[in-house]
């Protein structure tokens, strides 16, 4: 009997395309720089991000600007604007980890189930799936940020909320084109069971497509998270989250704008990290895309 | 195809059915007293009561969620606690508004987001196609509040040239506009882009080019009709994204839409309101979703309704 391999991405050519990629060494190192910071803030940062400082604002009660006590500047308590990026990293990205895992393994599982039975099952979940994506995701976050305590807990359950349904949708229209394919056929036409054809035919094509939306959809929950935060029903105030720090300078941006351009400058070097590691690592899984 | 769509219309009347159910759960969830937040803190007691019988906030919860189905089909979405209208007036009120930043971020979207994924994808690895990776880039990883913020700090403060925010004129619509319509271009001209590539690659592309067709007819005939799939679907699932943008957008720029009425109305704990926002919000994008796949549908024959 012939034992045909088709189109199983091998892992160490993943690898190597991998690090062929000048995109992916630049994202890799701005999150692993973001993830430093978040994981060393205490030992990095000069002060305590809560801290007001009481020469932390001018005479005025306007903010100071970067100085060398306040390198970022401070903010509209007089509390050090650097200290609270460093500790808004922590927050952001344990956020977002804990809400993508969840979100890869819930999106994985109702795809490959309901594309692969089609049915009753099928139907059922991608309802499901519909009623969540019809509530655009800021709007929905507003309506549970309402109902639920707010606070890290309810962000996470949000972000999860709004990050798996496209995942479902993507790995089950996935699943339908693979489904068709002559190998499944005649895997079937052996004796194959259900589960064996779904994890030894299906499951490595879907692969691509949870890595890639996972890594591409961590700056999405992160975006989120900072638009949650500032509109109020994010992370709350005095923990300091980008997105918040952003709400504070909200109304200040004319007298105090580092308030806004440190926060985000930090949301864009994470976000861009993820994205660059994200598009590198699905060129590399996909051949067809590379770009050589 | 006509009883797919009575399937599908079916279907999507379920998803409304279930989209109800799931903004009456959580108004029942919601903290606080609607009846009390309607009269006022220093109400008397008697005419809470009288409002929550008024309500039907008295009786057994299922009666409640019938009611409240019954009413949301009739389109009454419940009266602000705040103002004392009802919301779907409200919500129909600032709707225009609304619907005019969208379309005209989507026009921006469109207008510079195509054809920088057509060009970025037909030389792959030119200073075009770098250049527009970045664009993108940058587009996708900058929160929209936060460029909005910056946006009017340059252009309103610094340079003024267009108004700190606030409604009317179309000098008004442009940074919004501008600031909506970024993410969206970063986002169409990557993914056509990468479609494209994906189709390039296939059998009949090759094949087509092997017979001698010129470029621009393997682009336009063999190529584009494939590629713009995944931009229809995701058009579809955007929808939904664009009017979240929205929100974020009219808070920044004061922009009296759906979205900053929502955003007020969380802000002062005006239940009715957020909850009949996100209701009407949501079956608008039902619908849309389900135009898409119509769409979808018409354009890829492929695809078997099963």
């Amino acid at each position: 009997m012939v034992q045909i391999e088709i189109e199983k991405p091998s892992e160490r050519g993943f690898w190597v395309q991998l690090r062929r990629l000048p995109r992916a060494w630049i994202g890799a190192g701005l999150v692993i720089l973001v993830a430093l910071a978040a994981i060393f803030a205490p030992l990095v940062a000069p002060a305590d991000p809560l801290k007001q400082f009481r020469d932390g604002l001018a005479a005025n009660g306007i903010p100071l600007p970067p100085s060398a006590q306040f390198p970022l500047g401070s903010d509209n308590l007089g509390r050090d604007v650097l200290s609270r990026m460093l500790y808004g990293a922590r927050v952001s990205l344990s956020v977002s980890v804990v809400a993508n895992v969840v979100a890869a393994i819930i999106g994985t599982g109702l795809g490959l189930w309901a594309g692969f039975y089609s049915g009753p099952t099928d139907w059922l979940i991608m309802r499901f799936v519909d009623v969540l994506l019809a509530f655009p995701a800021i709007l929905l976050a507003l309506g549970i940020g309402a109902v639920l305590e707010r606070g890290y807990r309810t962000v996470i359950i949000i972000l999860t909320i709004v990050t798996f349904p496209a995942l479902v949708r993507l790995v089950r229209s996935q699943v339908l084109t693979v489904r068709e394919r002559v190998f499944v056929e005649s895997a079937r036409a052996l004796g194959a069971t259900d589960w064996y054809i779904i994890f030894h035919h299906i499951l490595p094509h879907t692969i691509t497509v949870t890595v890639v939306w996972t890594t591409l959809s961590f700056a999405n929950t992160i975006l989120v998270e900072a638009a949650l935060s500032f509109l109020g029903v994010g992370i709350q105030l005095p923990d300091p989250s980008w997105g918040n720090m952003i709400n504070e300078g909200q109304s200040r941006y004319r007298i105090a704008p580092w308030m806004i351009i440190v926060p985000t400058v930090a949301i864009l070097i994470t976000t861009l990290g993820f994205n660059l590691l994200g598009d590198a690592v699905r060129d590399a899984l996909d051949p067809r895309t590379s770009q050589r | 195809m006509t009883a797919y769509l009575l399937r599908r219309l079916l279907g999507t009347v379920g998803v409304i059915f279930l989209v109800a159910t799931a903004t009456f759960i959580m108004v029942f969830l919601m903290p606080g007293d609607a009846a009390r937040m309607y009269a006022g803190p220093r109400a008397p007691e008697e005419t809470v009561q009288r409002i929550r019988v008024l309500w039907g906030l008295d009786q057994p919860l299922p009666v409640q969620y019938i009611r409240y189905m019954g009413r949301a089909l009739q389109g009454d979405l419940g009266q602000s606690t705040r103002d004392k209208r009802p919301v779907l007036q409200a919500v129909f009120e600032r709707l225009p508004a609304t619907i005019q930043l969208a379309l005209a971020g989507l026009f921006i979207e469109l207008l510079v987001g195509v054809p920088l994924g057509i060009l970025a994808a037909t030389r792959p690895g030119s200073w075009i196609d770098q250049l527009a990776t970045i664009i993108a880039l940058v587009g996708i990883s900058i929160p929209q509040f936060a460029l909005g913020l910056i946006a009017l700090y340059v252009f309103g403060f610094l340079i003024p040239i267009f108004p700190l925010g606030g409604y009317g004129t179309p000098l008004h619509l442009v940074l919004p506009a501008l600031v909506l319509g970024i993410g969206g271009t970063a986002f169409y001209s990557r993914v056509l882009r990468n479609s494209i590539l994906e189709v390039t690659g296939e059998d009949y592309v090759r094949t087509a080019k092997a017979k001698g067709l010129s470029p621009r007819v393997v682009l336009t005939r063999h190529i584009l009709r494939n590629a713009l799939m995944p931009v229809v679907t995701l058009a579809g699932l955007d929808l939904a994204t664009l009017l979240g943008g929205v929100v974020v957008i009219e808070a920044v720029f004061g922009w009296p839409g759906i979205g900053l009425q929502a955003w007020n109305a969380i802000r002062n704990q005006d239940t009715p309101m957020i909850m009949g926002t996100v209701l009407f919000a949501s079956v608008a994008v039902v619908f849309l979703n389900l135009f898409v796949d119509v769409l979808y549908i018409a354009i890829d024959p492929r695809v078997r309704l099963t």
